[in-house]
């Protein structure tokens, strides 16, 4: 009796485990293609961690998106529903979000991650699925293009690392005319190595000169014994390509060790939190590279829409996230399916798609968008729109 | 390195930051002498003390004083309790068995913190004035003085409460023979927890001071500190309390020379270089004597 009722109690345990696999399969087959309502796109995004502002700037930006989107009748006749997995601005929780969108979920295409470290562990597994990711600020070189093959089914809304260490080389050189820079690079990130290489490059071959090169690691706090050699190189200009959390720190150390040189950056700097690392004094005299401004003119409309639903200004990781849930949403509609290999195909043909910042053509060589940069100036507490450069 | 000046100006960074490391190096050094625990939940301790001085600063509004005295109370209270919770059950057992219960303590400090106060990076006020003093050269600023005066007024406390207290005496009764201490009337477990206790509280001073001077706290800012805090522990003689306060500054003019000598990548490998030499060379650290009374 007791042996017949433990086979039953097995038996019953069994069955419902298989029930159980019988439903789980069934939403994840239907998830992309079930009539009658939502299309499900994945957003991997920094929601917590060391570069929070990035991912939770451009989840306000595409939740816009989508709700304009879907007051425009949706996609495909479909109502687009966000499914967001916070990768706590960690490589390895990237890769777990990312597996959890597209296996759990059944996302039909997905937006992140905002680091490029982040995007580069989201990668594989996008690849894998044969399901589009497209980077709203992954600016490493890698990230699309490894060992001289595209990644397929990879793409970005930002320009690339060496493009950004290039404008701000010449920005140096000829808009600020000075012929000693300084580099200080975070050793361990790929971003900063990639714009400090790019910005070497640049500098050398428009008669500049590296007279110094330090590094960090991030999460250092004190700075001041490279920035102590960085002094003593006396450079014109210290090009320090990392990000906010650092950069903060870095200039504010560096003012009050008397450094009054220019210092400039890449799209890291891009944080209203700068403003609370260091002071409106401390940062005058700061220039940075940037995918957007604010102040352009170009932008306004956007700025209304975010202002009237979040009641702040957005910065440039929202109008990024805004460009990539666009262009994503152009790939599907053009390819007129939610299949990945045929979003893939329209996405890499896109040409002359209307940014927020110009034109966007992507060239499907290398995945990347062409498109303008621009360089941001700050000014008494204030990000200050200065020109605008187009690519070469 | 080009010059004398340059030389000297490292070595005001290396001051200032030794000092914060002396400070919570003391706190291992003090649990050391008298449990033989080397508690690794100490530099997590530190970021629960930067975290209340910053709650103290942005919400109560507290200027630095009273602020980095609430740190100190509640990272007391919570050194206590978690001396009580997590420690105390393992006073008999293996060394191993306690040691890895400080590693959990840590892991749950550092993920808990997340989970309370989440993960990114907050920013302290400015607390003092900006002032810059530069003599002959040399730079430093009015953090710098305050920074440096804190800790010495601190371990001067700490050398008086050891030396010349009731429960000073009773903690170095304890260090030397805890059970001869119980047999002479000594409550050993009030003076364990007076141990965690000043021992967090300290900590909780360095991550005021910390959070204050570089100006940006996160709940794993804990663990590099506190390794290297250990690592001056070590180097001073782990159990010795002055130890602690020469180790931590030697150990911070030692990194700030380092990258201040064009080798800064090679910093944090140099500090636990020195680590593994003093555990080859001379286990017992600088101030380590046989039979040296101990707390």
């Amino acid at each position: 009796m007791k042996k017949f009722f433990v086979m039953a109690t097995a038996a019953v345990l069994s069955l419902s485990l298989l029930a159980g696999c019988g439903t789980t399969g069934a939403t994840s087959n239907g998830g992309g293609s079930s009539a009658g309502g939502n299309l499900k796109i994945g957003a991997d995004l920094e929601l917590t961690g060391g570069v929070a502002m990035f991912g939770t700037a451009a989840q306000k930006a595409i939740d816009l998106a989508v709700e304009q989107q879907n007051a425009n009748g949706g996609l495909l006749g479909k109502q687009i529903k966000m499914d967001y997995a916070d990768n706590k601005s960690d490589p390895g929780e990237s890769t777990n979000a990312a597996t959890k969108l597209i296996t759990q979920d059944s996302v039909v295409a997905v937006i992140g991650a905002m680091t490029s470290g982040n995007t580069l562990a989201a990668s594989q597994v996008a690849i894998d699925n044969k399901v589009p990711l497209i980077s709203p600020t992954g600016t490493a070189d890698k990230v699309t293009v490894e060992n001289g093959q595209v990644k397929p089914y990879i793409f970005r809304a930002c320009f690339i690392d060496p493009f950004q260490g290039q404008v701000a080389a010449q920005f140096a050189a000829n808009t600020l005319k000075v012929q000693k820079a300084a580099i200080f690079i975070d050793q361990k990130s790929d971003y900063s190595i990639g714009l400090a290489n790019a910005f070497s490059t640049n500098f050398k071959s428009a008669n500049g000169q590296i007279v110094s090169q330090e590094k960090y690691v991030a999460g250092d706090k004190d700075f001041r014994p490279q920035l102590a050699r960085i002094k003593s190189s006396n450079p014109d200009v210290v090009f320090v390509p990392g990000y906010y959390g650092e950069v903060g720190p870095i200039v504010k150390q560096a003012r009050e060790m008397g450094m009054n040189q220019a210092f400039i950056g890449g799209d890291g700097w891009g944080s209203p939190e700068l403003f609370n690392l260091a002071s409106a004094d401390q940062l005058n005299n700061c220039y940075y590279v940037n995918h957007v401004a604010i102040d352009d003119p170009s932008m306004a409309d956007f700025v209304k829409a975010f202002k009237a639903k979040y009641n702040q200004d957005p910065d440039s990781f929202a109008a990024l996230g805004y460009d990539a849930a666009r262009l994503m949403f152009q790939a599907i509609k053009d390819a007129n399916s939610t299949n990945g290999d045929k979003i893939r195909t329209a996405l890499e043909n896109l040409k002359g798609f209307k940014g927020l910042n110009g034109d966007i053509t992507m060239d499907p060589k290398t995945h990347n968008p062409i498109k303008d940069a621009v360089i941001i100036k700050i000014e008494n507490g204030k990000n200050v729109f200065m020109t605008k450069v187009s690519p070469k | 390195m080009h010059s004398i000046t340059e030389l000297l100006q490292q070595l005001v960074y290396g001051l200032s930051l030794g000092s914060i490391y002396a400070l919570i190096a003391l706190g291992y050094t003090m649990v050391y002498g008298i449990v033989k625990l080397i508690n690794f939940a100490h530099g997590d301790v530190m970021m629960v003390g930067a975290y209340m001085g910053w709650i103290a600063i942005t919400v109560f509004h507290f200027p630095f004083f009273p602020a980095i005295l609430f740190a100190m109370i509640v990272a007391a209270i919570a050194g206590i309790i978690i001396e009580r919770t997590a420690y105390k059950p393992l006073r008999n057992a293996t060394r191993i068995a306690a040691l890895i219960t400080a590693i959990g303590v840590s892991l749950f400090l550092e993920y808990g913190g997340m989970l309370v106060v989440g993960a990114q990076m907050r920013t302290y006020p400015n607390v003092f004035p900006e002032t810059m003093y530069n003599i002959g050269g040399i730079i430093f600023k009015f953090g710098d003085i305050v920074m440096l005066v804190t800790a010495l007024v601190l371990m001067l406390l700490l050398h008086f409460t050891v030396q010349y207290t009731k429960i000073g005496k009773a903690m170095r009764a304890s260090s030397f023979d805890m059970e001869a201490a119980l047999l002479m009337g000594v409550n050993v477990n009030t003076t364990i927890s007076a141990t965690f206790a000043i021992g967090s509280a300290l900590a909780a001073a360095a991550g005021v001071l910390y959070g204050i001077y570089f100006n940006s706290i996160d709940p794993l800012m804990g663990i590099t500190p506190g390794l290297k805090a250990f690592v001056a522990a070590v180097l001073g003689g782990i159990g010795i309390i002055p130890g602690a306060m020469v180790g931590g500054l030697v150990l911070g003019i030692t990194e700030s020379l380092v990258s201040g000598f064009g080798a800064s990548t090679w910093r944090d490998a140099v500090a636990f270089l020195i680590l593994i030499l003093v555990l080859i060379i001379k286990p017992s650290g600088l101030f380590g004597k046989n039979l040296r009374e101990k707390v």
